[in-house]
């Protein structure tokens, strides 16, 4: 209840800076979608020059993208750490959240969150749904809570890694540079995994698990059999990273001695 | 005088050696990058022979070098000058007695040499072992290509200053950031060929400066262009680079007109 208040709080605080600077909202909501436009343009210009990508056909790649923006949307809201080094580590604002009440991972969250980014998520939807009735998929009775289900499995992902990721800031004085990079990796996860040699697949599927925020649990609506089970793995993926992620946090914090001026 | 800009080239490389731990993941990654995207793109291939005027081969080189072009061209100058710009440091910088975009322009030189040597080669070199990579065995083609990822570099970094620059007008200019961002990825052929888009859009690609980055230099190291072509291609690249020039002397100039600080 505590951390309802603080989140409403802060959502109140982020629409009183976002209204000193009024035009950049949509010129960051048009950038967001500019940059989902990128793949789905990739995926448009890939399908003018062949049927099938790995045995899949265009409507189902289409539906996969459509999945995959609605977690990150939700978690690109909720969860950023963008510059976290910069700002909290090397200017020393990390001291600040330390002395207060609430996780300071929560608060870290809270002072970034980014609600422009959850127009993605609607459009999304809305791929899923145009691609899914080219498709003449079913409407299932599981077909809302295993949407529920997968999307917040898929976050925790996301989440579970880019915490890991960050919190490495604590054990090395270097601001990682490996956070922008990784963003090109996670649309990876998108296409069918079948496609890449065995190594890709591992990657994408054990260490950086960015395969169960795309296809796996897009298989699922889309009735590929051979992937149901992954799919269903989802959320039990989502709860281990997660916990990996959680657990590699608050052991940096421990270590954290402040290093700013 | 000129000493002094040559200066900011060597303090921005040995800046960069302090955090070059950074850049051993860096080679990992691009060389992810490259082998995620040859697998998509033989998968496109399946059994044809050719998309867009590129040959299987072909693309996997054009692939690799456009990822390892972007490793020595990428750099964050339009952040810095933004954020030079927001928290008020530009105003020191505005009185000292250099070009503050000339510096600017040495100090992302600096970072882009240093990104050669220890992102681009070795990335290059683990791509050639990994995957099927067709180098092109004329010294001439490699001269040519030197030249042209020079002029790669001067491209996209201009377009940087520019995007930096217009936090003069629109204070907080994040958002113009991320665009410009994902226009010069997608534009510049990094991640399409610009011959696989649709022809309008092709066509509309071949007046913008974004293909000078990526899919110029990247068609001349395939060897998909030779000949009297190469000098067609190196004839953009001058001509973007002259072309840029002019909006960052008028922003520039509207700038130091315009600024204001807003905290600091």
């Amino acid at each position: 209840m505590y951390y309802l208040g603080l989140l409403f709080e802060y959502l109140k605080n982020y629409l009183k800076t976002r209204l000193t600077y009024r035009a950049d909202f949509w010129v960051e909501v048009i950038s967001d979608l500019l940059f989902q436009a990128t793949n789905f343009i990739f995926i448009l210009v890939i399908f003018m020059h062949t049927d099938r990508l790995g045995g899949w056909n265009q409507n189902e790649v289409v539906f996969v993208y459509g999945f995959f923006m609605v977690p990150f949307g939700v978690f690109s809201c909720f969860v950023n750490m963008w510059g976290f080094s910069e700002r909290y580590i090397v200017k020393g604002e990390m001291d600040r959240v330390l002395t207060r009440p609430a996780h300071n991972l929560f608060q870290i969250f809270l002072e970034n969150v980014d609600p422009p980014s959850l127009v993605g998520s609607f459009i999304g939807l809305i791929i899923m749904a145009i691609s899914g009735a080219n498709l003449g998929l079913p409407f299932e009775w599981w077909t809302i809570p295993a949407l529920l289900v997968l999307t917040l499995s898929a976050v925790a992902i996301y989440t579970g890694i880019y915490t890991t990721l960050t919190s490495l800031s604590f054990y090395s004085d270097a601001p990682t540079g490996i956070l922008p990079l990784m963003y090109n990796i996670q649309t990876y996860g998108r296409y069918p995994v079948t496609i890449y040699n065995r190594a890709i697949q591992v990657l994408l599927t054990w260490i950086v698990p960015f395969a169960f925020v795309g296809i796996y649990p897009a298989a699922l609506f889309l009735h590929r059999d051979e992937m149901r089970s992954m799919a269903l793995l989802t959320p039990v993926v989502g709860a281990v990273f997660l916990g990996i992620g959680l657990i590699s946090w608050n052991y940096g914090v421990k270590r954290y001695k402040g290093a700013g001026s | 005088m000129l000493g002094a800009y040559f200066d900011f080239i060597r303090i921005r490389f040995l800046t960069m050696l302090a955090y070059r731990i950074n850049y051993y993941s860096g080679i990992l990654i691009y060389t992810l990058n490259i082998g995620v995207n040859y697998f998509t793109w033989k998968a496109i291939y399946g059994g044809g022979e050719s998309l867009g005027g590129f040959t299987g081969a072909q693309m996997t080189t054009y692939v690799a070098v456009s990822w390892m072009a972007r490793a020595f061209y990428f750099n964050n100058l339009d952040r810095e000058i933004s954020t030079d710009i927001r928290d008020g440091s530009i105003a020191i910088q505005f009185i000292r007695p250099y070009n503050y975009v000339l510096v600017k322009m040495m100090q992302g030189l600096g970072e882009g040499l240093f990104r050669f040597m220890m992102l681009m080669i070795p990335g290059m070199i683990i791509a050639v072992l990994l995957f099927p990579v067709q180098l092109p065995t004329e010294p001439s083609a490699w001269i040519g290509f030197l030249v042209m990822l020079f002029f790669s570099f001067l491209i996209s970094s201009q377009i940087n200053v520019i995007t930096g620059l217009t936090a003069f007008f629109v204070e907080n200019n994040e958002g113009v950031m991320r665009m410009k961002r994902v226009i010069v990825d997608l534009f510049s052929g990094l991640i399409v060929p610009i011959s696989l888009f649709p022809g309008w859009l092709s066509s509309v690609l071949h007046v913008l400066p974004f293909q000078a980055i990526t899919y110029l230099p990247g068609s001349v190291f395939t060897g998909r262009v030779q000949g009297v072509g190469i000098w067609n291609v190196l004839g953009v690249q001058v001509f973007w680079f002259l072309a840029l020039i002019i909006p960052i002397v008028w922003l520039y100039h509207a700038a130091r007109k315009r600024l204001f600080v807003q905290g600091g």
